[in-house]
């Protein structure tokens, strides 16, 4: 079961921050300030699962920013990795190129393509084509998109 | 209230007029119209805090932003209020607090608007969760919008519920769910299949209406609808043992599924890498592992297709490999073929020998899970694991750790004990304590013989001292002292050990007893299995001597150096210099053991705890060794109960004093008693050092209450040398309890007559007491 979902940058900026169980406000940001620590302490070569207290942290770099999966241990961890790759296809067929500026900026946006995947349960069928891209249309902040009413 | 621009805000009667929000507010007032000022977009609002240099400025832009947003809240502008939220959720996920934004979600959701809506209901999954009350009040408007049709709305709905749906709310909107489950639309179905996930898990009872229709919902084409099924009826199963047997009727046709998903060529819509739908392949894999797990007729139903998946995956992806993985789990824990398991086994091998750390270490876990059912599979792969062991990464050098250890067995104990040695001495800090107890365990269960497994501990004790748990030092020692034809052996190698290092306390331990035990074989001097070393007497004392004194030594292992000090005393009996023999005033029978006793006379005296003399009967049996060991080791400051015992050379130990008697004894002296606290001096001046003054501070309770906290200061004139040991405790009991002491030197080189002060601080029947007061009637003995 996947407890939360975040992208971090390298500087411990949190861009998108997504917690299927209650966390305080106050230990969010040290959760996520350490999640980003464990995660630049390592190297490319090595693994990308991470334990971290009773989580199982998956993380995957792209550019300058971290998308960390925190799970428990019912999950199958190559799944979840794939997963994190599929998120981000959808979001680069959206955005055309997605880049962190995007995610700082449509963050909303991003809490859209949530309903994809509602839950903490993975259910994502791996379209990673226009039908993805289409239920991101009906999350997006802007007035006016297809589909509506 | 100042605007962004400065002006005064109106009079209260107009903002407490238009509280609460509605329609017609924002019309109403002449004087509101003109002072309305466009609010920040969400864009600019991000501009700004992406501008600002310090997380001081940070915080200043998001509390100027939030106040506006207050009052806006205030006001009850409808128009753009899901602008306000939506800055405002923007600021939460940042971590700023929010928690005053929760009402209007519930305005934002009543709204008819579908933009309203779409923050509202974001707004309600963010801040809204059930420990608030307020979370009840969205439940009709879910219901609402669950039935009016319009599909996105009915999606945002079910996705909010399915996020924080408390209980009761579950139970109210779950007929509503229901009904969205057959609609033909799939948008619409899979949210409520997900949400019907959501609402078991929160209220089990509820496994009853949402059961039946999971049968029909199987023979739906739509992937997302299939993989909602799955993981509904998945959870099912894992809550209900009664749904777990009506579901097992349904193996052949997730066999079939995941058949026709394998076998299905390439389809772009559905296929990472070349792998069709690897989400839906892994969830209908976990399914069947559930509904295999100790069921022989679905597992035989699963093998053809295992088998199946387990050879035509392509792995040349992760995709395809992650499908691997949940096949080889599946297999593991069904009542799968035995040539399938063998299957599984060498996958996991596969995997160990990939380049990619993501599959070993999965590969690792796996290994370790099945290491007790399928232990010669595993063991055929054992040189990769070890090979895992030099791994940088500590995911996965912690994996092949354990995975390691579970693999020793009296075949390959030797060279694997080797491995793990070499690893021991270059792994992390966090695995040292893990890896030392293992090799330990190892040892003890597989050693091939008695004197490689006292090798293996020493070098475990040599390398990891300080990690190895506490018993350790006793099974050491048993092991040593059965193994009778070692005594020479083991005695001479901690000897070494002992000389270079005296810093990791299980191994000074256990070497100051085997000296104590076997010294006279460590003089004896000869020893076949090594090479011969000349020990003086002289250097094994000193050694004992300088563990004694060392500050890095425990309590427990300075009582270890003063036991075996004291049976060298009854060993040893080689001829002495001159120069030991001046020290003691008194000779008594035999020079070299009143000797000893002096020396240890003089350790015990300087030590704050006096350890009196257990005595013991004469060496070989290994339970009373035991019996003085858990004495000596156990607690040295409550020393156990003398044993008087008949044996033979001993009694003249028992007839020579403890500590040789002082020229003439120093009266003691109470200084001081209040409400049952008493303190008593007692005085000794050591003959071979006439400077020396010891004080002997004892503090005794027979009161009715407990004295806590006590602590005893001193001070002495200038021309004086003060030194104060730590005391034995700092609290006495009531009525009689064991008192505390604390021992005082004093050096008085030049005769000069003593004072002192003491200043006592301690609680008593809840009160704080200090007493600072001098000592008058000192007697003169003790400083002339």
């Amino acid at each position: 079961m996947i407890k939360f979902f975040l992208m971090v940058n390298k500087q411990g900026q949190t861009r998108l921050s997504k917690y299927y169980e209650h966390v305080d406000i106050n230990k969010r940001t040290l959760l996520e300030t350490e999640v980003i620590k464990s995660c630049l302490s390592r190297s490319n070569e090595q693994c990308s699962f991470i334990e971290y207290k009773d989580f199982k942290l998956i993380y995957r770099q792209y550019a300058a920013l971290f998308i960390v999966v925190g799970v428990n241990d019912t999950e199958n961890e190559m799944a979840i990795y794939e997963f994190i790759h599929n998120f981000v296809e959808v979001l680069d067929e959206y955005f055309s190129r997605v880049s962190e500026l995007d995610v700082s900026f449509f963050n909303t946006v991003f809490h859209g393509t949530w309903q994809m995947h509602s839950g903490p349960y993975q259910t994502r069928s791996c379209s990673v084509t226009q039908a993805g891209v289409q239920r991101c249309d009906h999350g997006s902040l802007h007035p006016g998109s297809p589909g509506l009413k | 209230m100042l605007n962004r621009k400065g002006r005064r805000w109106g009079a209260d009667a107009c903002v407490v007029g238009f509280s609460g929000g509605g329609v017609g507010a924002e019309f109403g007032d002449p004087l509101r119209e003109r002072m309305v000022v466009p609010s920040l977009k969400l864009q600019d609002l991000i501009e700004e805090i992406r501008g600002a240099k310090t997380q001081a400025q940070e915080r200043e832009v998001i509390q100027k932003e939030c106040a506006h947003i207050r009052a806006s809240f205030r006001d009850g502008d409808p128009v753009h209020r899901h602008r306000q939220l939506a800055k405002l959720l923007y600021v939460h996920m940042l971590g700023y607090p929010a928690h005053f934004g929760q009402m209007e979600c519930l305005k934002l959701i009543a709204s008819s608007r579908f933009t309203d809506k779409r923050v509202g209901y974001l707004g309600a999954m963010l801040l809204l969760d059930e420990r608030h009350d307020a979370h009840l009040l969205i439940t009709n408007s879910i219901k609402n919008d669950l039935s009016q049709g319009i599909q996105p709305v009915q999606g945002l709905a079910l996705c909010t519920l399915s996020t924080m749906g408390s209980a009761e709310m579950c139970r109210d909107l779950a007929p509503e769910v229901e009904k969205l489950l057959l609609q033909p639309s799939p948008y619409v179905r899979k949210k409520a299949i997900l949400t019907a996930v959501h609402m078991i898990r929160k209220v089990p009872e509820l496994s009853s209406v949402f059961l039946p229709p999971c049968a029909q919902l199987l023979h739906e084409r739509h992937h997302g609808i299939l993989l909602g099924t799955i993981t509904l009826i998945t959870e099912l199963c894992e809550r209900s043992p009664a749904a777990l047997r009506h579901f097992r009727k349904v193996v052949p046709q997730l066999v079939h599924i995941l058949r026709t998903l394998v076998t299905m060529g390439y389809s772009t819509e559905h296929s990472i890498s070349g792998v069709s739908d690897p989400f839906l392949q892994v969830q209908i894999l976990r399914l069947l592992r559930i509904l295999g797990r100790n069921h022989e007729e679905s597992s035989e139903t699963m093998n053809d297709l295992l088998a199946q998946v387990a050879t035509n995956t392509d792995t040349s992806r992760n995709a395809g490999n992650a499908v691997l993985f949940e096949t080889v789990l599946t297999i593991m824990d069904i009542r799968s073929a035995a040539g399938l398991r063998v299957l599984a086994v060498n996958i996991l091998g596969r995997f160990l020998l990939n380049s990619d750390r993501n599959i070993r270490y999965v590969a690792l876990t796996s290994l370790l899970r099945l290491v007790q059912s399928d232990h010669s599979a595993v063991q055929r792969h054992r040189p990769t694991v070890v090979e895992c062991l030099r791994e940088t990464d500590a995911s996965l050098s912690r994996r092949a750790l354990e995975l390691s250890l579970a693999l020793v067995n009296s075949s390959n104990v030797r060279a694997m004990m080797q491995e793990l040695q070499a690893f021991l001495e270059s792994c992390p800090p966090d695995l040292r304590a893990d890896c030392a107890s293992g090799i330990l365990l190892a040892a003890e269960r597989f050693a091939p013989t008695k004197r490689w497994h006292i090798d293996t501990i020493l070098h475990v004790l040599t390398t990891a001292g300080t990690h190895v748990r506490d018993d350790a030092v006793a099974n050491l020692t048993q092991l040593i002292g059965g193994a009778q034809e070692l005594h020479a052996y083991s005695v001479r190698r901690l000897y070494n050990a002992l000389a270079e290092d005296i810093s990791q306390q299980p191994l000074v331990q256990v070497a100051a007893w085997c000296i104590g035990e076997y010294g006279d074989l460590l003089l004896a001097g000869n020893c076949e299995e090594i090479e011969p070393l000349q020990v003086d007497e002289e250097e094994v004392l000193a050694l004992l001597e300088k563990v004694l004194q060392s500050h890095m030594s425990l309590p427990a292992t300075r009582g270890y150096a003063l036991t075996a000090l004291m049976k060298l005393s009854t060993r040893l009996c080689g001829d002495n210099k001159a120069a030991i023999l001046e020290k003691m005033p008194l000779v008594e029978r035999d020079g070299p053991q009143a000797d000893e006793e002096a020396k240890e006379s003089k350790e015990a005296a300087q030590l704050s705890e006096a350890a009196p003399v257990p005595t013991e009967p004469q060496a070989s049996q290994l339970l009373d060794l035991l019996d003085l060991l858990d004495g000596a080791s156990g607690d040295v400051q409550h020393p156990p109960p003398l044993d008087p015992s008949p044996g033979g050379a001993l009694i003249h130990l028992l007839d020579l004093p403890c500590v040789p008697p002082p020229p003439a004894p120093i009266p003691d002296l109470k200084v001081f008693e209040r409400e049952g606290v008493q303190l008593n001096l007692s005085f000794i001046r050591p003959p071979e050092n006439p400077a020396l003054l010891l004080i002997t501070v004892t503090a005794t309770n027979f009161s009715e209450g407990d004295v806590t906290h006590f602590i005893c200061q001193a001070a002495v004139p200038k021309s004086l040398q003060l030194q104060l040991q730590a005391p034995s405790g700092n609290t006495v009991p009531a009525r009689g309890g064991l008192p505390i002491t604390q021992l005082f030197r004093i050096l008085n080189p030049n005769k000069a007559p003593l004072r002192l002060k003491l200043r006592l601080t301690y609680d008593h029947f809840h009160q704080s007491v200090q007493e600072i007061f001098e000592v008058n009637n000192l007697p003169v003995e003790s400083w002339q």
